[in-house]
């Protein structure tokens, strides 16, 4: 269609500056967890992420000794280093709590009572008083600290607030809970597929209405089945839960995609004495393949992003925490100020979730379409 | 036993199970019950052809059954239960419910979620579908927004956190507040009824790479004799967006806008992470899991309220796939 007259038209650029525009938009959000997690927590809460970059200006605070005043005839006086030695670079300075930063390095401040100080940017100071100086004055002032970036929240967060353990626990809900439904569901759509009995439309039906279920109908009477029956919040609670929950949308998808499959090769077979049980295992399921992958993602980021679930099936304790419990459970209530901790958290926890949403996009957007397009 | 151990051991079990299941009862089937040999051969085979199905279909059924079939039924007994679970109250769980002003809140946000969540998705998704369409780096641009499909309610509702935040030096939002010269920095989850619509453009962040992917598709399946007719009839791009494209995929708008309205009402991660229902955010899944372990009478009621407001989806969704079947 691009030779057509008109659609190469002035609008090229307006598409392309606001496809751009639109992207941005999209990813800033992530950037800014990404690259917060990695800055040191001072900081995160000194400049914004997007500055950072950029030299810091901290602000911080010194006492001068009040004995070391000396006493010129008009002035007391204290001349010294707020460095006391060390390197640094004042920016601004000031000498009162209210505004610290009121003066540029090298100024000399008008305090209050007719004192005044002078602040160089090498860290030199003189401090005049007119009277004797009974309590040690405080000097408020600002230095450039360069950024710093480091895998310290990460190592804070995997090493001593048991992410470590969160992480293992996600991976241990998952990984049954994306396999076993896939065998049982193939089977399921074979049959729902090219099978023919009485009640197959019927059942059918059945799955399209059981895939919009609200999950939250089965929580109240699949814990109480689970006490009643002693499985309890368990780890093997949650992996029956999560296979019941898959099964609507892989048979669905499944018996959708073998549908497709081409009628002769199977007519074939049989004619050949295949048994349902062998065209199954050695023909529809080799060629279902890219289905199988596709409900497989589905069903391995929605069971690692999950919250309801494992909140409902799994113990309340702290060991069998999966990670998002942990963030919205633990860590934003107490580390809710900790930005850096934060971050390198929910950057671990979206980390796995991304590379298989990378590397298998294809499999995934294949899914979503038979899911939904007709 | 380490959880991880027992997780491995499961898929064992589970993995086995069921080839285990599936081959032996096939083949007790075919050996044993219905042998193709004998007095009546032929009989016999029909007769397990006629049985294999329910082989084929019956653990499927089983969980789903036990799994979704049961809750619908069993959550609605409950709700009719007070709290312990000893007492029938009849519908005094809906009673009360719907007197709380707490639920009167959480419908009413959950309404405008509906409302807004899936129009909001579905329109950027298909903005971005039109214009990535003939991008050379369209689909780099198109799996970049794409993206937050992989992530979590829980680390999404982290992300905008920090967007949120209350300090001008975290939150991009009061950054640019600052920048354009508001003194005081605004926790944007804390102003009451606008803090429902910041909640909402999380999920909207989330979903626009769904809605975009499909409406991707379906443009791409528009004949471009249409197209190219419009275009030679002098249409301009406008024209032919609004006036060929959209009405020839209106059928997958709805596909797209009713998933992404069902996925409305089970999501309760976010409220529950960025406000914990406070501020007047509520909506009915946090509302419900704020009764869950407290009192599951009213629970229940209010699970089985989403279920009343799910129904004419999941109607039409059986209508569907009936008349595609025939």
């Amino acid at each position: 269609m691009d030779n057509i007259a008109g659609t190469k038209s002035s609008l090229g650029w307006a598409v392309n500056i606001s496809v751009v525009f639109l992207v941005v938009l999209w990813l800033i959000p992530t950037v800014g967890l990404l690259v917060s997690s990695f800055r040191d927590r001072d900081q995160i809460t000194a400049t914004g992420w997007w500055l950072s970059p950029f030299a810091v200006e901290q602000n911080y605070q010194v006492s001068i000794p009040a004995e070391e005043a000396r006493n010129d005839g008009e002035f007391f006086v204290i001349e010294g280093n707020i460095f006391s030695g060390g390197e640094g670079e004042v920016l601004r300075f000031g000498g009162r709590r209210a505004a610290p930063t009121e003066y540029a390095a090298g100024e000399t401040a008008d305090l209050r009572r007719d004192r005044t100080l002078t602040l160089q940017a090498n860290g030199d100071f003189v401090y005049r008083n007119p009277e004797e100086i009974t309590r040690d004055p405080n000097i408020y002032y600002s230095t450039a600290t360069p950024p710093s970036f480091s895998l310290d929240n990460y190592r804070t967060i995997l090493f001593s607030n048991n992410m470590d353990v969160a992480f293992i626990n996600t991976f241990t809900v998952t990984i049954p809970a994306t396999i076993i439904p896939i065998l049982i569901a193939a089977f399921a759509a074979y049959a729902l597929a090219w099978m023919d009995f009485r009640g197959r439309g019927f059942l059918i039906a059945m799955v399209v209405g059981l895939l919009v279920v609200p999950l939250q109908l089965a929580l109240v009477p699949l814990l109480q089945l689970h006490n009643q029956v002693g499985i309890g919040q368990s780890f093997l609670g949650i992996w029956l839960a999560h296979t019941g929950f898959g099964l609507p949308l892989a048979i669905y998808l499944l018996r959708n995609y073998m549908v497709g499959l081409p009628r002769d090769i199977i007519e074939s077979a049989k004619v050949d004495g295949a048994t349902d049980f062998q065209v199954f295992t050695k023909i529809v399921l080799p060629l279902s393949f890219p289905a199988l992958a596709s409900f497989a993602i589905f069903q391995f980021l929605w069971v690692w992003n999950d919250l309801l679930v494992a909140k409902v099936f799994l113990p309340s304790t702290a060991e069998s925490w999966v990670m998002t419990v942990k963030i919205a459970d633990d860590l934003l209530g107490s580390r809710g100020g900790d930005w850096g901790i934060l971050a390198g958290a929910a950057f671990i926890s979206i980390a796995v979730p991304l590379v298989v949403f990378f590397t298998m996009q294809r499999y995934l957007v294949r899914g979503l379409l038979a899911g939904s397009v007709k | 036993m380490s959880p991880l151990v027992q997780g491995m051991l499961t898929i064992v079990i589970g993995v086995g199970g069921c080839v285990g299941y599936f081959y032996l009862s096939n083949l007790i089937l075919d050996k044993i019950i219905f042998p193709a040999k004998g007095d009546n051969p032929g009989i016999n085979i029909n007769r397990a052809n006629l049985v294999r199905p329910w082989l084929f279909l019956f653990p499927a059924m089983a969980a789903l059954g036990l799994y979704l079939v049961y809750p619908v039924v069993g959550s609605f007994w409950r709700s009719l239960y007070n709290r312990s679970g000893d007492d029938f109250i009849g519908f005094g769980n809906y009673q009360t419910m719907f007197a709380d002003q707490g639920f009167q809140v959480a419908l009413f946000n959950n309404f405008l979620w509906v409302l807004i969540v899936p129009a909001g998705a579905t329109f950027l998704g298909l903005l971005v579908a039109q214009l990535t369409d003939r991008l050379k780096w369209g689909n780099i641009a198109k799996s970049l927004i794409f993206m937050p499909m992989a992530i979590s309610f829980v680390g999404a509702s982290l992300i905008w956190k920090f967007v949120y935040a209350n300090n001008s030096d975290i939150g991009l939002i009061n950054a640019l507040r600052d920048f354009f010269g508001a003194s005081e920095p605004l926790d944007v989850l804390q102003v009451q009824f606008w803090n429902n619509f910041f909640l909402m453009i999380i999920l909207i962040w989330i979903q626009t790479g769904f809605a975009m992917v499909i409406l991707s598709a379906a443009l791409r399946g528009i004949p471009e004799e249409t197209v190219e007719a419009a275009i030679i009839d002098g249409a301009n791009p406008f024209q032919v967006f609004f006036k060929i494209k959209v009405p020839q995929i209106m059928g997958t708008i709805v596909v797209v806008w009713t998933t992404i309205t069902i996925l409305v009402l089970k999501v309760f991660d976010i409220v529950y992470t960025m406000t914990g229902g406070n501020f007047g955010t509520e909506i009915l899944p946090s509302y419900m899991m704020s009764y869950m372990f407290r009192d599951d009478g009213r629970a229940t009621a209010v699970a089985f309220v989403i279920m009343i407001i799910v129904l004419p989806v999941m109607i039409w969704n059986i209508r569907q796939a009936r008349a595609e079947m025939r």
